[in-house]
């Protein structure tokens, strides 16, 4: 258990980020939620998780494509999180996202810059402290580009090589980064793509394997695990024939 | 754009082609119902058959969070697509549990009220509808309405065991019941016979939960042999040492898989005879011990997916109830059927209901057997036979499980049925609210469908 410790999950109102505050709070984590309009989106989750798990939940306002805000943001969290889980992220249309920058900037920013301009800002005050875990939820998207959604991937990419630097980075420091890649999991984003029943998790099993991987210091995670080996097969496709492909 | 899916109800029979669409608050309910002309709700699937299948579903499972609860009271509202396991796994450390319980915690508590499920303490509590204080209903026409024993009391009857045909659950609120432990004491009792097992039911009222494995296999003198079952929430004193520590929190048990479809055949009289045989055997004549409560009540869900042994094609459950003056010559004939056909099941229960008026609610005052079997022309030739005994001795189905009755059992069996119907109509003026089963079964016709009329 978890008692009195904070965990802070930016972008908390997506059908995954419900999961993983239901699952820390269900071990004694007090949560923080910030979102954009957080008071009118978040309230119902927020008392859900309340009776549910009798913990403390406060709901924070933050947009993390609008990185101006980020320094404000950080210094008003009271206390300064045990753990960080950044899950937001948006998924348009690839071809939508072709046509028009705007939807491709957004991911950039979203999924991508304001993810960097958090975690830049949280990470020296969990240094200075000496304890902290920043958990980054990037994507099995991230592992190679793919006609169907490279512009999402390649903000998932830049994300994994990011988490990849500042787990480098804090090592010695004792603040700790996880780097979580899900592959096909059954929520908002995915809804209405027929999905592999195999290769498909549900959000509570992401859920649960990033805890572990919180009590366990674990570095990188798949989930499922299974996604380890397909991304390892993906991986090593010569590129000559890659090209070529439709997956 | 949802993409058609192939799919089913727990018992992997029959198989539909729809749409499910998923919503998160009731303006995006409220969308769908207004885009979609015909449509059902959808909660846990883990009704057998058909009655949560239809060309369009309107998915429940993001609709589920816990909004109010009264730690004075026990009063509590949720959102209806609230799995049952989630809502315990909450609460019950917190020293509360669900008044009333079915077989498997991977229900929704929408689903609970749409079957009025009734659990093991139905002859002393009655089933799930009458723990309910009030409803709220997302209508035909978009609009929402409360209901409650006093407020709109036609639609509030008409809803609880209505299977989803009056509209779509949106919040539930009932009384929760308070517990000093997870523990459940057991008393396991073996009866040689269906009078030794019937007697024994009757000495039992009042005991809180009982319920009985019966062999349905055993003929002759052994015919209904049965293993009987009585429990008591444990206070916390009467605990022994290591478990008085965990009162509210037992250790979680590993769950076991059954990881692909087993081939059809493995099933058979010869191996369910041998399991019965064993099974009997093990039980002790009489004893007490202390169970936690997700053994006690969901024996069945520590094995996921233990819908596959039965094979792709799937299986069916046959649920009735008889009447209790007639119960004892009927449950003769009906495992007399059984048990000369040896198309037997694994999982046979028994179990003594206590009185109960309801529209379209299952439960009524007397023996209530619940078998499953595999999905085949000679177990449905069978279950034809089963409702024939059933229909003379005025017994009826349980829709929850059914997915092959005829019409024409339905109507000779649920005396409700019209006035259910009337209520129904008043508010679904338009028949908008469509299962596979209710389109089946003509449920919302006064008269049968034209095929079953014919037949």
């Amino acid at each position: 258990m978890s008692q009195n410790q904070t965990a802070l999950i930016i972008g908390a109102h997506s059908d995954m980020a419900r999961a993983i505050a239901n699952q820390l709070a269900s071990e004694g984590y007090n949560l923080q939620l910030a979102a954009r309009n957080a008071q009118a989106r978040l309230a119902r989750s927020a008392t859900d998780l309340i009776l549910r798990h009798q913990g403390e939940v406060n709901c924070l306002e933050l947009d993390v494509a609008a990185t101006d805000s980020h320094a404000d943001f950080i210094e008003q969290l009271t206390p300064l999180p045990d753990v960080v889980v950044c899950v937001a992220g948006v998924m348009p249309d690839q071809q939508s996202a072709e046509q028009d920058y705007a939807l491709a900037k957004l991911m950039i920013d979203t999924n991508y810059a304001g993810v960097v301009s958090l975690f830049e800002g949280l990470a020296p005050r969990m240094a200075s402290r000496g304890t902290g875990c920043l958990v980054g939820i990037s994507s099995v998207a991230g592992d190679r580009g793919r006609q169907k959604n490279y512009i999402y991937g390649s903000t998932k990419a830049a994300l994994t090589t990011y988490l990849s630097g500042l787990r480098n980075r804090l090592a010695s420091k004792g603040v700790h980064v996880i780097t979580v890649k899900p592959g096909f999991v059954n929520t908002a984003m995915t809804e209405g793509m027929d999905l592999p029943e195999k290769l498909t998790a549900e959000a509570s099993e992401v859920a649960l394997d990033i805890s572990k991987a919180i009590q366990k210091q674990r570095n990188i995670i798949y989930s499922k695990p299974i996604w380890r080996l397909v991304m390892l097969v993906i991986k090593h496709i010569p590129e000559f024939i890659f090209k070529k492909l439709d997956i | 754009m949802p993409t058609e899916q192939q799919i089913s109800g727990w018992g992997r029979f029959p198989k539909a082609q729809g749409q499910q669409h998923f919503y998160r608050s009731e303006s995006e309910l409220a969308a769908l119902v207004a885009e979609h002309p015909h449509c059902i709700a959808r909660g846990g699937g883990r009704a057998y058959g058909d009655s949560a299948l239809a060309g369009v579903m309107l998915n429940s499972k993001h609709f589920n969070h816990v909004r109010a609860f009264d730690r004075d009271s026990g009063l509590i509202t949720v959102e209806a697509g609230l799995i049952l396991a989630d809502l315990l796994a909450a609460f019950v450390p917190q020293g509360w549990i669900v008044p009333v319980t079915p077989g498997t915690q991977f229900v929704s508590i929408g689903g609970m009220v749409a079957s009025d499920v009734h659990g093991k303490n139905h002859h002393v509590d009655g089933s799930f509808g009458q723990h309910i204080q009030s409803l709220r209903i997302m209508m035909a026409d978009g609009s929402i309405q409360q209901c409650s024993a006093t407020d709109n009391a036609d639609l509030f009857h008409a809803t609880i065991g209505g299977m989803g045909l009056t509209g779509i659950i949106l919040t539930v609120s009932f009384r929760m019941l308070p517990i000093q432990s997870a523990w459940i004491r057991q008393e396991t009792r073996r009866c040689d016979s269906l009078d030794a097992v019937m007697d024994e039911f009757e000495q039992s009222q009042h005991w809180k939960y009982t319920v009985a494995w019966i062999d349905c296999l055993s003929q002759g003198e052994n015919l209904g042999r049965s293993v009987l079952f009585r429990g008591e929430h444990a206070s916390r004193a009467e605990l022994p040492m290591p478990l008085a520590e965990r009162a509210l929190a037992p250790k979680a048990k590993r769950k076991l898989n059954v990881p692909f479809n087993f081939p059809r055949g493995l099933l058979n009289r010869w191996t369910v005879s041998a399991f019965n045989e064993v099974y009997f055997r093990r039980a002790p004549e009489k004893r007490t011990d202390f169970v936690d409560y997700q053994s006690f009540f969901y024996p069945l869900d520590a094995i996921h997916n233990w819908n596959r042994i039965y094979g792709k094609k799937g299986f069916v459950q046959y649920q009735c109830v008889i009447p209790k003056a007639e119960s004892r010559e009927a449950l003769q004939k009906l495992l007399g059927l059984i048990a000369s056909a040896g198309e037997g099941s694994f999982l046979a229960v028994l179990k003594l209901f206590g009185p109960q008026d309801g529209l379209l609610s299952f439960p009524t005052e007397g023996y209530t057997l619940a078998l499953d079997f595999p999905a085949k022309p000679s177990v449905f030739a069978l279950l034809d036979r089963l409702d024939q005994v059933m229909l003379e001795h005025h017994g009826r189905i349980y829709l929850t499980k059914d997915a092959r009755m005829s019409a024409h059992t339905l109507r000779q069996s649920y005396s409700e049925l019209s006035h259910w119907q009337d209520i129904a109509n008043l508010y679904d003026p338009k028949q908008r609210w469509q299962s596979e089963q209710s389109s089946r079964l003509g449920l919302r016709q006064s008269e049968p469908p034209k095929e079953a009329q014919n037949s």
